[in-house]
């Protein structure tokens, strides 16, 4: 596809390349050279004569150890955990079974409902949190992990189920035929033909869903209020801001800290993410 | 794989639930049923009390009376609510353009063999990929008004000479807003086009260059209308989400400098949340459904357009 002399192949793609690879990842390099960073330096105004911003020649884990000793940190890593991992299952078991019946059996309804499920992939979080937290609150789930467990597969499994649906769509149907005629009841074609082929998008539709729920921010910020319930997001805002006091150091190291799971989830399957973020796109 | 078969006289043996399943209707209903507990009771039910709730006059600690379109009349006269309005119209507009352009930049530079291509395409999806909290307390560091890291740059470079408040002003306060919700969601376009640009096949490409179109003309009559149906949908979502956005602005601002920033969302947050308006709260976040609705139904019709064409 590339024509022409070496200069024009650095000018129209490796020095663009170069710059978009650069912005996208700075802020990171610089939540880590803060993280690291001893607070003599951090707060040195922009243009005191001996700033060197890019680096720091006294690196010290002070800002971590804050993180542990003085805040909840480590629980907060454990909510968002626990929280993500089971709303991730509930997700993916409802997400599985309702794409298996609107991709591959014929109902009424099917295409209503297949509509349906589309609109609420659509349904944002944010025009719901108000009356969903009435709800939370009268269903006694309030300040509990359950009161995201159970809204976080809202968003979660219109996703799954959508992603799935283009899955299943994709399996030829004479593979079920075949089990069916040597006497497979539809249920064991289900779980034992069908789904096992499908285990490449089950594997992106959860890796997806873990990643969201590790993102969610509003209903854990409206639904939970005592310290040791919140997640990493919340807790990082609400315990590291104290009225217009900022902690950065301890907060850009937990914001590096908070990353680490969702980065070592996704360096291990960027593939199926890749997948399933455009297999999420498909009509 | 062993397919477990089943003689006949074993499948007469089947409980007459597991028979029940082998009529399609009733499987299909056992599959989606608790997809539709879940859904029914976490969104439909939802949005049908926050119309209720919207349509009374509740407070925190007090459930309130019917006032119909009361809440509605007030943040229609409300000076706050229509700098929200403009300002989400705004925010989304000018963000998904840039988007939209960057992000496909991006995603030809990428489609192309080249020596480290999978690391980079990896790396290039981390914005898009961490919390957005998190990564947003990073840029709220670097827009910080006396540690700025952005000013110390731009001051070396001669380019400024006082100090930029990022966030003290309400027009670069939006500004900074645009700047990170681009920085997040160019990534999600890029591969999202990428994997679009793929399905392209190289031959249309060459036909037209051996026809003599010029790069320029190749993309535009070639790559634009085939990328077009996948373009639509990636729109829509971000659209969506970018309508509907909370966190950054949260985050960054708050809303502030005197409530010149504010969303749907965060203003519905700071009156329904923070002032304990559960009711005006509502009607706020209710306010972003006909938008959305709209927004939803032309941009499908559209889609249908350009796929049966």
């Amino acid at each position: 596809m590339i024509e022409g002399a070496l200069w024009r192949r650095w000018v129209f793609y490796n020095l663009p390349l170069t710059l978009f690879v650069f912005v996208l990842l700075f802020p990171f390099y610089w939540m880590i050279v803060t993280t690291f960073r001893p607070d003599g330096e951090l707060y040195l105004p922009w243009n005191a004569p001996n700033y060197m911003p890019f680096w720091t020649n006294n690196p010290t884990l002070e800002h971590i150890l804050y993180l542990f000793e003085e805040t909840n940190f480590a629980r907060w890593m454990f909510n968002t955990m626990f929280i993500a991992l089971v709303s991730t299952v509930i997700s993916l078991f409802c997400g599985v079974l309702a794409g298996y019946a609107l991709a591959r059996l014929n109902f009424p309804y099917a295409g209503g409902l297949g509509t349906a499920i589309f609109i609420t992939y659509l349904v944002p979080q944010t025009l719901l949190f108000i009356p969903l937290a009435e709800i939370i609150r009268n269903f006694q789930l309030g300040d509990t992990p359950w009161s995201l467990i159970l809204t976080y597969p809202t968003f979660l499994i219109p996703f799954c189920t959508w992603l799935m649906m283009g899955y299943f769509k994709a399996i030829p149907k004479e593979l079920e035929e075949c089990a069916r005629i040597d006497g497979a009841s539809r249920w064991k074609a289900m779980v034992y033909i069908i789904i096992p082929v499908a285990v490449p998008g089950i594997l992106s539709s959860g890796i997806i869903a873990f990643t969201l729920s590790w993102n969610e921010f509003i209903y854990a910020l409206v639904f939970l209020s005592s310290p040791d319930q919140k997640t990493v997001p919340v807790g990082v805002t609400s315990e590291l801001i104290r009225g217009d006091v900022f902690f950065w150091g301890p907060l850009m190291a937990g914001a590096l800290l908070g990353s680490i799971p969702v980065a070592i989830v996704y360096s291990f399957f960027v593939e199926h993410y890749v997948a399933g973020l455009t297999g999420s796109v498909k009509g | 794989m062993a397919v477990t078969a089943l003689s006949a006289a074993e499948s007469k043996r089947l409980s007459p639930r597991l028979r029940k399943l082998e009529d399609e209707r009733w499987l299909a209903m056992a599959l989606l049923a608790p997809t539709a507990i879940l859904l029914g009771l976490f969104i439909a039910y939802p949005f049908f009390e926050g119309v209720l709730l919207s349509l009374s006059s509740a407070r925190v600690g007090d459930p309130g009376h019917f006032v119909g379109l009361k809440n509605f009349y007030k943040i229609w006269d409300d000076s706050i609510f229509r700098t929200t309005v403009w300002n989400t119209f705004w925010y989304t507009g000018v963000t998904t353009v840039f988007k939209l352009a960057l992000g496909l930049w991006l995603a030809i530079l990428l489609n192309r063999h080249f020596k480290g291509k999978a690391i980079i395409r990896a790396f290039i999806l981390l914005p898009f990929i961490i919390p957005t909290v998190l990564s947003t307390f990073a840029w709220k560091w670097m827009f910080d008004p006396t540690f700025s890291v952005i000013n110390w740059t731009l001051f070396q470079l001669g380019l400024i000479t006082t100090r930029i408040n990022w966030l003290g002003d309400p027009d670069l306060a939006m500004t900074s807003i645009i700047i990170i919700n681009i920085w997040r969601g160019v990534p999600f376009f890029a591969i999202t086009l990428l994997a679009g640009l793929q399905t392209i096949s190289p031959e249309l490409h060459e036909a037209a260059a051996i026809d003599g179109a010029r790069p320029w003309a190749r993309f535009w009559h070639v790559t634009w209308p085939l990328l077009m149906p996948v373009t639509l949908v990636v729109v829509l979502f971000s659209v969506i989400q970018t309508f509907a956005d909370f966190q950054l602005v949260y985050v960054m601002t708050g809303g502030g400098p005197a409530n010149a920033t504010h969303l749907f969302a965060t203003y519905a947050y700071q009156l329904g949340i923070g002032t304990g308006l559960l009711s005006e709260g509502a009607a706020i976040s209710l306010a972003m459904f006909p938008f959305l609705f709209v927004i939803v139904v032309v941009q499908l019709l559209y889609i249908r357009r350009v796929e049966t064409r």
